[in-house]
């Protein structure tokens, strides 16, 4: 499993109930839901990835996230998790708070574009980053709303919005010291857990 | 095998009748003192008898959903595209059930058959019916096979509904219930096209108030325009645009010619319509477009969905057709959002195709894989409930 998804994991509580927004092949759902008991529904838009998910026995509705979670009830979910999948959505921030709406808590995880290899990248060349990480060019990529680290926790703050947790990953997927410390510098990818 | 029949194909079947003596009251009030029901079996029911599916058929679908009649028979069962071994409905893994609901007119008893009282065909006075009748008389078929609980229910449209009235009658007699382009009631639109099929046929001068057997005539023209009419609207304007456009079946344009012009699409629904009026009844077309007009799932419960489905205990399978405009994906995602509202374990998937409503009768790749995929799970669960 990635390693975003095991941190976001670790927020997760035995027996809960799950919505994953961009729910992948289901790495995560299917962790949970063998050792956690977690009872989980993954929201996905492409054809592979569900159907990767309805081999592993999950449930998994397919759903654009640009439109929205009208669907989804007030509180229906204790957690929603949304992980890389923040800098591809036409309106990040309102579907943040349509998250907090329908979950209790929240994870989200995201590329953090402040990273130093990025900033060296566009300082140096003068072109947009492409990485391993980020490996698309400007004009095919799917990531049309980066943000940093700095970037979110200011939107948190202008939303009121609560950060119960932060862990950033660094360069070789680990969590490190360097990293935790300087998350806006050195943290590839962010993950956030947060409540209204 | 069978030379000449397709490997992954049931190959020959054979349609059986069994005769029900016990009385059937019904959704309307009135009772059926005894009936028969056609069906046919694909696969084998294992010993724990945990790998049944039933088939419910739609509008005009009846019992042979799979499979041929003989070595040259040219046509197989309606839902060949997803019965067969390796295909959705795998008969290498599942016994599968198929059967003609009462009021059909293949064999089951309905419209065409001696009403006992009478001696005469029942033709109009057959007793109305409802999704939930079809139910109660799919459910008698249960003691003779020893199934107690089906691995999963499964239908396309008019079929999705009485899955769906499956899992919320007999929460405990199946564990998967899957819809396919189907919805919780129909809409304004939706009625209204059957209505029109039911006027073309009502207004046919050979129809005579029902008692057209009686008569020693059929309302073939009425039925096949009804045909015709439903027909358009079980296709994409896109899907005939691919399959037809502007071609002509006989005579040009050109000036100075007064040969008679037909499109090719004018001579398709004409030949449609034609085969259909002359195998389908037209009172069991008046009664199956009522039943789908009547259904309302949540009906009976505050008309609140998510109450409804807060009943069911099975998991569930929606797919839809993007193309779909008599079913459209947005009648699926109301039964998503029910369920999940319901807090039910539910997947959905809305399958790009150009075929219209007709999309769930076909071989769309990523339709059967999707299924596919969902039903290894029913798989893997009806071998662990051996």
């Amino acid at each position: 499993m990635r390693f975003d998804l095991n941190l976001a994991s670790e927020w997760i509580q035995p027996k809960s109930r799950v919505l994953d927004l961009g729910c992948g092949d289901g790495s995560l759902l299917e962790y949970l839901r063998d050792q956690r008991d977690v009872d989980g529904l993954g929201v996905e838009f492409e054809d592979l990835p569900i159907r990767q998910c309805l081999q592993k026995g999950l449930n998994v509705v397919e759903q654009d996230l640009d439109s929205g979670l009208a669907n989804f009830r007030d509180n229906s979910f204790d957690v929603v998790v949304m992980a890389q999948a923040l800098q591809t959505l036409h309106s990040p921030h309102l579907v943040i708070d349509e998250m907090l709406r329908v979950g209790r808590e929240c994870i989200v995880t995201f590329p953090n574009f402040g990273y130093w290899r990025g900033r060296l990248y566009l300082t140096g060349r003068g072109r947009m980053p492409v990485s391993k990480f980020l490996p698309y060019s400007w004009y095919d990529t799917p990531n049309i709303h980066f943000c940093t680290v700095s970037d979110f926790e200011a939107l948190c703050q202008e939303k009121n919005i609560r950060i119960l947790h932060r862990s950033v990953v660094n360069a070789d997927d680990r969590e490190s010291f360097i990293a935790s410390r300087l998350p806006n510098l050195f943290g590839v990818t962010a993950v956030y857990h947060i409540s209204k | 095998m069978n030379k000449g029949l397709p490997a992954d194909s049931v190959g020959i079947v054979e349609a059986r009748t069994q005769h029900f003596s016990e009385p059937l009251t019904l959704a309307c009030g009135r009772t059926l003192a005894a009936y028969d029901i056609v069906y046919e079996t694909y696969g084998t029911l294992n010993a724990a008898k945990s790998n049944a599916i039933l088939i419910c058929h739609a509008l005009s679908g009846h019992h042979h959903a799979a499979g041929y009649y003989s070595a040259d028979d040219k046509k197989p069962g309606w839902w060949e595209a997803c019965i067969g071994p390796g295909k959705p409905i795998d008969t290498d893994h599942f016994f599968v059930l198929s059967i003609n609901n009462i009021g059909g007119c293949h064999g089951s008893t309905g419209p065409v058959s001696i009403n006992p009282d009478t001696g005469k065909p029942w033709g109009p006075d057959f007793p109305s019916l409802r999704c939930r009748d079809w139910v109660a008389t799919q459910r008698r078929m249960m003691p003779l096979f020893g199934i107690s609980r089906w691995a999963a229910v499964i239908g396309g449209s008019l079929g999705g509904m009485q899955a769906m009235r499956w899992a919320l009658e007999h929460p405990d007699e199946l564990r998967h219930c899957v819809s396919i382009a189907s919805a919780l009631r129909l809409t304004a639109q939706n009625i209204a096209f059957n209505e029109i099929a039911r006027q073309a046929i009502t207004s046919d001068l050979d129809f005579h108030g029902g008692r057209y057997l009686e008569h020693s005539t059929l309302p073939k023209s009425g039925l096949a325009l009804a045909r015709m009419v439903g027909h358009v609207t079980y296709l994409s304007a896109d899907g005939m645009g691919e399959k037809f456009g502007r071609d002509l079946k006989s005579g040009n344009f050109q000036l100075g010619q007064d040969d008679k012009v037909e499109f090719q699409v004018e001579s398709y629904l004409r030949y449609q319509g034609d085969v259909f009026s002359r195998s389908f009844d037209a009172n069991t077309y008046l009664l199956m477009t009522k039943a789908l007009d009547y259904f309302d799932l949540a009906r009976e419960y505050g008309d609140d969905p998510v109450a409804a489905f807060s009943h069911a205990q099975c998991s569930f399978l929606v797919m839809s057709f993007t193309s779909d405009w008599r079913f459209a994906p947005k009648r699926s995602r109301e039964i998503v959002d029910a369920l999940i509202a319901a807090n039910k374990p539910v997947a959905y998937a809305e399958i790009e195709a150009n075929f219209g409503h007709d999309a769930f009768l076909l071989p769309i790749e990523r339709y059967l894989n999707t299924f596919s995929a969902y039903m290894d799970r029913v798989k893997r669960e009806a071998s662990h409930a051996l």
